[in-house]
């Protein structure tokens, strides 16, 4: 019995298969402008028995047939719940949305905060950033500073907070010294979504950005508390997908 | 729509270039959204058309209201003692707020924080787009808020019909007084611009017509309370709309048809929805037509709006006047005190309302609570706050726009707030 989660975010895709429970295999492409095709391609790799979809594209592959959708919300609950049985609160840094969100013993929603229409706080935010200052997404993320340092960004906004960018390079400030203040300006950010919610138990970092160390680390100086991540968290939206699906298939 | 009105809207002025492009994209969006729902009431086809002909047969109607020397006075609250304007044989309408329209316009005017609601009445008016706003005699604004107070100093250069109540913020005593002679003076004010005098006998002729139009909307609404419901949130959306707009006689008997016809579907277990679908209410900002994004992405969610605590919803039928009166003071009294028992968020404090949400979640069976406020709409935005704090139930706040943009998140919003319903 195989089970595919595809978890179709607003920059990359990732799938990944359950093989009578037991991750068979993990895929990430680039959502691009054709997310549809990009889909297709995964589905066609393996026969599966069923497929869920998640994500910011949902509906728009699941309008193409008998799939069904549940929100990234609940997919990193299940996803997040099953790589770390003791997880109590997630964040969720993707590439439009940012989501916190506690969930209960049993793994179901209890809360959950998530950011409105405009992407301050998002990985499009350091994305847009990284480019300003010349980094590649990883080495953004890899940056080495000196994390006691005060600079800041007063703007959140990713239209003034660009401009504000731009004029520290002009005052010769160093790249790594703004790249920190970008980071901080997230993690300002996403701690006011926390304290929205609850900062309980084991609090997982989860979604595209639970790669970039640097942002782990501000997190975890501000909430003093270790952030459990692995190389599987991007993929935990996918994974809840692909659960969800394996239980419709036991439950049918 | 039926028939020509290119003269008509000509004669008021109306763009009709840009005219025919909104009609356009109004028709696209409820086919889409209204006319594609499954098992709709028979009863809602009185609706479709009012719809279908806002800007036509209606208007219409308001001109041949003028030809009998009928005055038109349009609004923008519910504030507004609607009995007191029928009782001068004056025509009642809600002026159109509820579109990204016109936007640029207004952003001339008014600052762009500011809210969708105002920037779009100041909108339609600006870019020509709104005909009930050229057949007004007079227009009246309240001062509900901040942003709407200012708003309508700027409406007033531009039309100069502008006619401003002052609504008290706090509801003590003193408050009472204030507000009953902003009662009294608007008499006078609709009798000097009428020409006729306001009678115990014409009162109580307009009491009794305004009176059984929030009735027949009570009875909507306890029927949207069992399960399954008998009617979508959408639809009885609508109906609450179009209260606003439609002649109050012809409307309160279609209100009743429809019912007539729910209470039937409810004896034979017909429901919109499956039974035990989830139940949503809404509590907050006004939805003006035709700003149907909430309920859609709801009930397309997989959830029923069962209820709206909204000036366009519970806040403009809970409560009825009292008709018990026998001097036209007295009435005047009457009016005054039962327009002072709405709990808009702009009073402080406002403990009523925090009990008519709890409330009305309890009669209308309601499994969760999604509170809206639009964007800038500082008083509902801070009580969404305030109420989060002091309730046991499902909660969720959003606050939005006309505008598409936010869509996505929303339905993810709204979608992930339902999956812990379920």
């Amino acid at each position: 019995m195989i089970s595919l989660g595809i978890d179709i975010g607003s920059r990359f895709i990732k799938a990944l298969w359950l093989e009578n429970g037991k991750i068979l295999k993990l895929k990430k492409t680039e959502t691009s402008y054709e997310p549809l095709k990009k889909c297709e391609e995964i589905i066609n790799e393996i026969k599966t028995e069923k497929i869920v979809a998640t994500g910011y594209g949902r509906h728009l592959f699941a309008f193409n047939g008998d799939i069904p959708t549940i929100t990234e919300i609940k997919a990193f609950a299940i996803g997040c719940k099953a790589l770390f049985p003791d997880c109590k609160t997630i964040i969720d840094i993707g590439g439009q949305d940012t989501k916190v969100i506690n969930i209960d013993e049993e793994g179901n929603v209890k809360k959950f905060e998530m950011n409105d229409k405009c992407a301050a706080g998002t990985g499009r935010f350091l994305e847009i950033m990284a480019q300003v200052l010349g980094y590649s997404l990883e080495e953004f993320g890899e940056v080495k500073v000196d994390l006691t340092n005060p600079i800041s960004i007063s703007s959140m906004c990713t239209v003034f907070a660009e401009s504000e960018v731009i004029s520290m390079i002009a005052k010769g400030i160093p790249r790594e010294n703004i790249a920190l203040a970008i980071h901080k300006a997230i993690t300002k950010k996403v701690i006011a979504m926390l304290k929205k919610i609850s900062i309980d138990g084991n609090v997982v970092f989860a979604g595209g950005c639970s790669s970039n160390s640097l942002l782990q680390n501000l997190i975890e100086r501000e909430i003093c508390k270790k952030l459990i991540t692995n190389p599987l968290s991007p993929f935990a939206g996918a994974f809840g997908a692909a659960i969800y699906g394996d239980k419709i298939i036991k439950f049918q | 729509m039926s028939k020509d009105y290119t003269q008509l809207w000509e004669s008021l002025g109306i763009n009709l270039e840009k005219h025919d492009g909104l009609l356009t994209v109004l028709s696209d969006a409820y086919k889409n959204i209204y006319l594609s729902q499954k098992n709709r009431p028979e009863g809602m086809k009185y609706f479709d058309f009012v719809i279908s002909e806002v800007h036509g047969l209606r208007i219409e109607e308001l001109y041949e209201a003028k030809k009998n020397k009928r005055k038109v006075i349009g609004t923008f609250c519910v504030y507004v003692p609607e009995e007191l304007i029928i009782a001068v044989d004056g025509v009642f309408v809600g002026l159109c707020a509820g579109a990204e329209i016109g936007f640029e316009e207004a952003e001339k005017y008014v600052p762009r924080n500011t809210c969708a609601l105002i920037k779009a009445f100041m909108g339609f008016k600006l870019a020509g787009l709104c005909p009930y706003v050229e057949m007004t005699d007079l227009i009246i604004g309240e001062t509900t808020c901040d942003g709407k107070k200012k708003a309508y100093e700027i409406f007033n250069d531009i039309t100069r019909k502008m006619y401003v109540m002052e609504i008290p913020n706090m509801k003590n005593e003193s408050d009472r007084i204030l507000w009953l002679n902003e009662v009294e003076k608007f008499k006078t004010k609709l009798e000097d611009l009428t020409g006729k005098k306001i009678t115990l006998d014409n009162l109580k002729k307009a009491l009794d017509i305004v009176n059984k139009k929030r009735k027949a909307l009570q009875r909507l609404s306890q029927l949207r309370s069992i399960d399954p419901v008998p009617i979508s949130g959408l639809d009885a959306l609508l109906v609450n709309q179009i209260s606003f707009y439609d002649d109050p006689i012809r409307f309160t008997q279609k209100v009743n048809e429809l019912c007539d016809e729910l209470e039937e579907r409810v004896k034979r277990g017909k429901g919109v929805f499956p039974k035990g679908t989830t139940r949503i209410l809404i509590a907050g900002s006004p939805f003006a037509i035709p700003n149907w994004k909430l309920h859609s992405i709801i009930e397309n969610s997989g959830a029923v709006v069962v209820g709206e605590e909204s000036c366009v919803g519970s806040r403009n039928y809970r409560e009825l006047t009292d008709e018990n009166f026998s001097t036209i003071e007295e009435g005047i009294e009457k009016i005054a005190s039962r327009y002072l028992t709405i709990d808009c968020a702009c009073f402080t404090p406002n403990q009523e309302r925090l009990d008519n949400i709890v409330e009305l979640k309890k009669t209308l069976k309601a499994d969760g609570v999604i509170h809206y406020s639009l964007q800038f709409c500082t008083p509902y935005l801070m009580e969404a706050f305030k109420i989060e704090k002091l309730i046991d139930f499902p909660y969720m706040r959003i606050e939005t726009d006309y505008s598409m943009e936010d869509f996505g998140q929303i339905k993810t919003r709204v979608e992930a707030f339902i999956e812990t319903l379920k």
